[in-house]
């Protein structure tokens, strides 16, 4: 059967748990902290104690607005909470505060590139709702419960199955990272499991004529892009294979969820109760619903920033950088805003870009810091940009002096005389440099005149001759100009 | 009146609520739950048309907080009235089941 010829389509879904960066709680004060003792930030309200009452976190509705209005969602002016069923003992109230039928944000997309141009990922909905605690699982024969993140509020996003590889997934997890930092609405930080992801995967196999779609897929819990990205794959194929061995078909209720196992780079089924996603949603008495209007609306609305995707196209389009160029500065905002700082500055953006490419984020990697604190502002970098490009210093030199400023914090200039970085541009000095370089080089001067194939090889020869009497420091254009002049 | 809650369904809910009922419990709360269900049903038949659907029984929206922290109960007077504990955790039995 597997050699009949078949056409595979590929479907994708997620649901993305973001933790946003509120200071407290979604319903109570406590604060968000990671890493303290365990227990240490927990209240009546996280405990789910009776008599105590929840109340929402301004700062969280509003984050969460933002995310949905920068996901170009609708924002009903009317929301409210919902009581999810949950047996666990990590949200000790027996249910979770989420939202049912009325979510904060709806219908949006968000646009994520691929090899055929931007794609249009559409959002069903992005809805907040409570996180649960930690449960620890011990030798002995019990477990433990650390409720500190018990409340946390959470983003839910979940997106229509408009995916059709790992890699597309991949892509629009790691776009809606960078929205989520760029808003400074969540650190999305993967190691503290600020973003957790859901895919929902199934085939439609076209077949003599007929399609077949496969049973629907969840694999849960995946907190790495990397697992996401393999879970996804290792999916496809694993649905592929089934199909062409039993024929199984997606019908009601064969639905399954799997686990991803990271050591053996397998997903695995996970054994459910039928019940299990009878959640028995209904409205929270305990919370009174959220309007939104246009005046609030207006007010969040302006605090929606340039998100990166508008920004690396603008970069190419108005600096006239590289994709990639555009993608590396563009990844994190502050590192984006550094280098405009620059460029408004009065560096070239090609040399600030250079700059804090290929030195600075090198630098701040090696360091663990952000850009902004190795020392040197803005301003600096475009004072070494602009000594680069009226040929003070060499593109060579520029980075040295660089990794020179973030050593001692010592200005460009002093640093570029200190190292003896400064250029030879006295066409004079030069000439004279030039004119006993070919003396020294006859084969290699004739070589260049007759022109040919040997020609280009010799006049790099005799340039790098001319770099070498001068110890770097010739400036090369010039050198070159004295050169062609002398030769031509 | 036909009942429309049997025994069965008693038991259902009841599982999903992580309730033990006894054989007694589950006829008296059937016998309750079609009471409540006739009711509704009576409800039902009132004319809705026009009339908004209600989220929540008070005229009252948007109760906010500010995001600022408050004192939490710290991990000695949060685990107090635990019933086991386990240095700073609550000690429960054993999860199986993962979701």
């Amino acid at each position: 059967m597997s050699n009949v010829d078949y056409k595979v389509e590929v479907l994708v879904g997620l649901e993305i748990h973001v933790q946003l960066c509120t200071r407290t709680k979604m319903f109570c004060g406590c604060e968000l902290a990671f890493g303290t003792e365990p227990n240490s930030r927990v209240c009546p309200v996280c405990l789910g104690m009776p008599g105590s009452l929840p109340v929402m976190n301004k700062q969280a509705v509003e984050f969460s607005i933002l995310a949905g209005l920068a996901l170009n969602c609708q924002i009903p002016s009317f929301t409210k909470w919902d009581r999810k069923g949950y047996y666990y003992p990590d949200l000790p109230k027996n249910y979770q505060i989420s939202q049912y039928d009325l979510p904060l944000a709806l219908n949006g997309y968000i646009e994520i590139p691929t090899d055929n141009g931007l794609k249009k990922i559409r959002i069903r909905r992005a809805h907040l709702e409570e996180d649960a605690g930690k449960n620890l699982h011990t030798a002995g024969n019990f477990s433990q419960v650390d409720l500190n993140r018990a409340g946390t509020p959470l983003l839910e996003i979940v997106t229509e199955p408009d995916m059709s590889s790992a890699i597309e997934v991949r892509t629009l997890a790691e776009e809606l990272q960078r929205i989520v930092r760029y808003l400074g609405i969540s650190e999305a930080d993967m190691q503290k499991g600020h973003m957790r992801f859901e895919p929902n995967v199934n085939l439609v196999i076209t077949r003599a004529g007929q399609q077949f779609k496969t049973p629907i897929v969840e694999v849960k819990n995946l907190n790495s892009f990397r697992a996401l990205e393999n879970s996804i794959d290792y999916e496809i194929g694993r649905q592929l294979d089934r199909f062409l061995e039993t024929g199984e078909t997606m019908e009601m209720g064969n639905k399954s969820t799997r686990g991803w196992d990271d050591a053996k780079e397998v997903t695995v089924l996970q054994r459910e109760k039928e019940e299990a996603h009878d959640y028995r949603y209904f409205p929270d008495p305990d919370l009174v619903p959220v309007r939104v209007n246009e005046q609030w609306l207006n007010e969040i609305k302006s605090r929606l920033r340039e998100l990166p995707s508008k920004k690396r196209l603008r970069y190419v389009k108005e600096y006239g950088l590289s994709d990639y160029d555009a993608g590396v500065l563009t990844n994190d905002r502050t590192v984006a805003d550094f280098f405009e700082e620059a460029v408004k500055a009065g560096s070239e953006p090609k040399r600030a870009c250079n700059l804090l490419t290929q030195i600075g984020l090198k630098l701040a990697n090696a360091r663990g810091c952000a850009i902004t604190e190795l020392g040197p502002k803005a301003a600096d970098i475009a004072q070494l940009a602009q000594m680069t490009q009226t040929g003070e210093i060499s593109a060579t030199a520029a980075n040295t002096i660089l990794e020179e400023m973030v050593k001692t914090g010592k200005a460009p200039r002093e640093l570029a005389e200190q190292l003896n970085l400064i250029q030879k541009n006295d066409a004079g000095e030069l000439e004279g440099i030039v004119d006993e370089v070919l003396k020294s080089n006859p084969q290699a001067a004739a070589d260049f005149k007759e022109g040919g194939k040997k020609s280009g090889k010799a006049r790099g020869f005799l340039l790098g001759q001319v770099m070498q009497k001068t110890k770097g420091r010739a400036n090369p254009k010039i050198a070159a100009e004295i050169l062609d002049k002398k030769l031509a | 009146m036909d009942k429309k809650i049997d025994k069965s369904q008693v038991k259902k809910v009841a599982k999903l609520a992580r309730l033990e009922l006894s054989e007694a419990e589950i006829e008296e709360f059937a016998g309750q739950l079609n009471a409540i269900i006739d009711y509704v049903e009576r409800m039902n038949k009132l004319n809705t048309e026009g009339v908004e659907p209600m989220a929540h029984c008070l005229p009252v929206s948007n109760v906010f907080r500010d995001d600022v922290i408050k004192e939490s109960l710290g991990t000695e007077k949060t685990l107090a009235n635990a019933p086991q504990s386990d240095g700073p955790f609550f000690k429960v039995p054993k999860i199986l089941e993962e979701s």
